[in-house]
């Protein structure tokens, strides 16, 4: 059905077993975002070395295309420089945006193609993206 | 046994449309905004065609002829709710109620106006549009918000009414039914105490009136607001109901066209109410659409539509108990219990809840229904909530619990 092509085994597995969910002591800087549209949260703790990309960590409560989408995005991110995360960010927002057009590229988004189905259901792009957004916003506030 | 409302379904012309999986929808989301009847379609629609004139001006025949149906439409309003027309406001949404009577308590030029230290009481199951004009209102004038706690089962926790509504009270303002718990609350109790102290009580009859008789002099509350769109009639129209000795004493909180008694270049006069509170051209086809509403759910019989919607919710509530890993959030018991269900089902978010049962064409609404706080109380992240109106049947109620049933699975949650 439908809803199969939203909620990919992947997804799933993320959201069941989350990766880098926990917040870590230390950090460079710490983001809070939300959706108040259904009560979706996140906080991220961000440490760059460098233009690197060294840790992501977070915590939060939401649906499982956010939680999901959180976990997946921390595990392309970490290690990359700033340069290229930016660039898969730029991917998986434009994935999201392509209302089932796209597939998405694997070699660049990975597990994060599994999203593809979201952008389907207009209502869930934010859910997907809350995870992207809130790195967008620490990494903006570290890399000036 | 249950009454038989399935020929009143073909009425709503979008009960019958597919949705996503080819299903027929089956509509569940009525606490949000209900759906439309035909009649009410073409009322508002014929507004249009047949009398569309600025209503109150121009020396024209169709300019009376719309004037006369938009004063109809305030008659009809006072005529459901047991109250004087001159009593009833149109506005834009209960929303805008609330905020124009809480503007105009606010207001130092009302004869009856809050001042620092003067005390607002609220509840913890407020939505947000009767809790945070109040907010609001308490900062701008000085004032203190306090608030009745709900208990555990979700009723409102009168045990400490004596202190909250005390001589500093001016406002009450309380919801006659929640929104997301479907408890109806007391309100007897809560209008005595007021009275007692000199306040006012103001009454979000947005879940009650679309659903049960609301008689403004039996409640004996002092405003009242509800929404035309949550009544089976238009967006765009809401309700603000008010005692005519109080309104007389009201300042308006929107100025403008038609408001006016007397305009020179240094200020104004007021018209008497309902106008000074109905600045501007007011939405005219959306009154007449509210008074279509109203004739067709009158014509059933406000205690049929409770009835009906009464059996649906307890088939609802003692089915969901039956699942396992579902929680019904809000009293199970049927005393003073309107047709809104809140549940839980552990280890899915009530956002996926809701995106499954979207899938076989159950529209529900899932989140925190515009109830933060009521939330946070309750630790929840949200709940997913089935509300109906006299178009839903048993039938629906039992796809609803055999969906419900599988999503467990769906998503592999043990247990």
């Amino acid at each position: 059905m439908e809803l199969d092509s939203l909620y990919q085994e992947v997804i799933l597995d993320h959201y069941r077993s989350p990766h880098h969910k926990g917040l870590s002591a230390q950090k460079d800087i710490q983001v809070h975002h939300n959706n108040p549209s259904c009560g979706d949260e996140i906080t991220l703790n961000l440490i760059m070395d460098g233009r690197f990309v060294k840790d992501i960590s977070w915590d939060g409560v939401g649906c499982s295309i956010s939680m999901a989408s959180a976990s997946v995005m921390s595990d392309l991110l970490i290690g990359k420089r700033y340069e290229e995360a930016t660039k898969i960010l730029g991917a998986f927002v434009e994935l999201m945006q392509s209302k089932g057009q796209s597939q998405g590229d694997e070699v660049i988004l990975e597990d994060g193609v599994a999203f593809a189905g979201v952008s389907k259901f207009p209502a869930r792009i934010k859910c997907a993206l809350l995870g992207w957004m809130a790195f967008k916003d620490a990494t903006t506030q570290v890399i000036k | 046994m249950s009454l038989d409302f399935s020929r009143y379904k073909n009425d709503f012309p979008i009960l019958n449309r597919k949705v996503r999986g080819g299903n027929t929808l089956i509509y569940l989301d009525s606490g949000a905004t209900s759906q439309k009847p035909e009649t009410v379609i073409e009322a508002e629609a014929n507004f249009y065609r047949t009398k569309n004139a600025a209503v109150h001006r121009g020396a024209h025949l169709v300019a009376e002829e719309a004037s006369e149906v938009y004063e109809g439409a305030r008659e009809n309003v006072a005529r459901f709710i047991g109250a004087k027309s001159d009593e009833v406001i149109f506005t834009k949404s209960a929303t805008e109620s609330l905020n124009l009577i809480a503007y105009s308590l606010g207001n130092p030029e009302s004869k009856f106006h809050l001042q620092p230290g003067d005390e607002i009481v609220v509840s913890e199951m407020e939505h947000h549009a009767n809790l945070i004009p109040w907010q609001q209102l308490a900062k701008r004038v000085g004032a203190k918000l306090t608030w009745f706690k709900i208990t555990d089962e979700g009723r409102l926790d009168l045990s400490d009414i004596d202190k909250l509504i005390n001589k500093k009270t001016k406002i009450v303002a309380i919801t006659h039914q929640s929104n997301v718990l479907g408890t109806i609350v007391p309100l007897a109790q809560i209008t005595k105490a007021a009275h007692a102290v000199g306040a006012v009580v103001v009454l979000d009859a947005c879940q009650s009136a679309p659903h049960f008789a609301v008689d403004v002099k039996k409640l004996e509350v002092d405003f009242l607001a509800f929404s035309g769109h949550k009544v089976l009639g238009p967006t765009g129209i809401g309700v603000l109901w008010g005692k005519a000795e109080l309104l007389d004493h009201l300042e308006p909180s929107l100025f403008g066209g038609s408001m006016v008694d007397s305009v020179t270049m240094q200020g104004a006069t007021w018209a008497k109410a309902p106008r000074k509170f109905e600045a501007g051209v007011p939405n005219m086809a959306q009154a007449v659409g509210l008074s279509a509403a109203i004739d067709y759910i009158s014509k059933i019989g406000m205690d049929k539509v409770a009835q009906h919607e009464h059996d649906l919710t307890k088939q609802l509530i003692s089915g969901l108990q039956n699942i396992s890993g579902v929680q019904v959030i809000g009293p199970v018991d049927m005393k003073d219990r309107g047709g809104v269900v809140s549940f839980t089902v552990d280890g899915v978010h009530p956002h996926d809840v809701g995106q499954y049962l979207d899938q076989f064409g159950i529209a529900v609404r899932t989140g925190h229904h515009c109830a933060w706080p009521l939330m946070r109380r309750l630790n929840l992240v949200g709940t997913t909530r089935a509300s109906f109106h006299l178009y839903n049947d048993e039938n629906e109620v039992k796809v609803l619990l055999d969906t419900v049933s599988k999503i467990k699975d769906y998503f592999k949650v043990s247990k």
